[in-house]
């Protein structure tokens, strides 16, 4: 069965939802969000810190085929097993601001989980040059052109 | 003959995707961005036009220099700048689904 992912950006508003239908319990859904080796295996990221609570932080860092490191942390609001979490998201040494995620894990039948993520940035612009990051990114992998470009920026 | 203009062609030449990917972060100036490439800098300034004419770009006087910043909102009219984003985040997902379909195994 193939779930595809969906990005809902409307135009002017500085937010975004991305909905995902998951062939996988509730349980395992939410559970693949708390524990730091798992997180480790699907999001490719190193996990420092991953207090699953009110009040608790995380703190990741992924490593880039140069070896510069990449730094992403964040507080939780709310922490509500197997329903939602609410928690801020930062990029390190970007100026890509602080951004608000809502992640709802809702049950559909036994076997199928849904995941809502609601993001919220500071403004319009900054929701923009989110959704053209990976764009970047895809751009600094395919050409070697842009790696040079990008290493003279530096 | 003056070639139609359209953002399709604008971001089908590397030099040009790499002209955004500059200005991604920063609006700056033609003398700034051509600094960044080997090519002669008419040929960067040829660039630049066609990605003003196609709207990619916006330019901003400040002073006696003009400024090249990018238009998010041109850009997200094309669907293939939103689709990495969605491609990141779908295959994110199918890795944790799969990684998920092997834990629940193990239990």
């Amino acid at each position: 069965m193939e779930h595809k992912t969906m990005i809902n950006a409307e135009d002017g508003k500085q937010e975004l939802v991305i909905t995902r239908e998951f062939d996988l319990p509730l349980e395992l859904l939410f559970n693949a969000y708390v524990e730091p080796d798992i997180v480790e295996q699907w999001m490719g990221t190193k996990v420092l810190k991953l207090e699953n609570r009110r009040h608790g932080g995380y703190q990741f860092e992924t490593t880039d085929p140069k070896g510069n490191k990449h730094g992403f942390h964040g507080v939780i609001h709310e922490f509500s097993p197997n329903r939602k979490i609410t928690r801020t998201f930062e990029m390190e040494n970007t100026p890509l601001g602080v951004q608000l995620e809502f992640l709802e894990f809702e049950k559909l039948t036994d076997g199928i989980s849904k995941l809502i993520m609601h993001i919220v940035y500071e403004s319009v612009a900054f929701r923009d040059q989110m959704l053209q990051l990976p764009f970047a990114q895809g751009l600094n992998m395919a050409h070697n052109r842009l790696q040079l470009i990008v290493s003279k920026m530096r | 003959m003056k070639l139609r203009r359209d953002v399709y062609q604008a971001i089908a030449d590397p030099t040009r995707r790499a002209i955004l990917l500059l200005v991604a972060s920063q609006s700056m100036t033609a003398g700034a961005i051509a600094s960044n490439f080997d090519t002669a800098r008419p040929t960067v300034s040829k660039h630049l036009q066609i990605l003003t004419e196609c709207e990619l770009l916006k330019q901003k006087q400040d002073g006696r220099e003009i400024f090249y910043q990018l238009n998010p909102k041109k850009i997200k009219d094309i669907a293939d700048f939103i689709e990495p984003f969605r491609k990141l985040w779908g295959d994110r997902f199918d890795k944790l689904e799969a990684v998920m379909k092997q834990y629940k195994s193990r239990i």
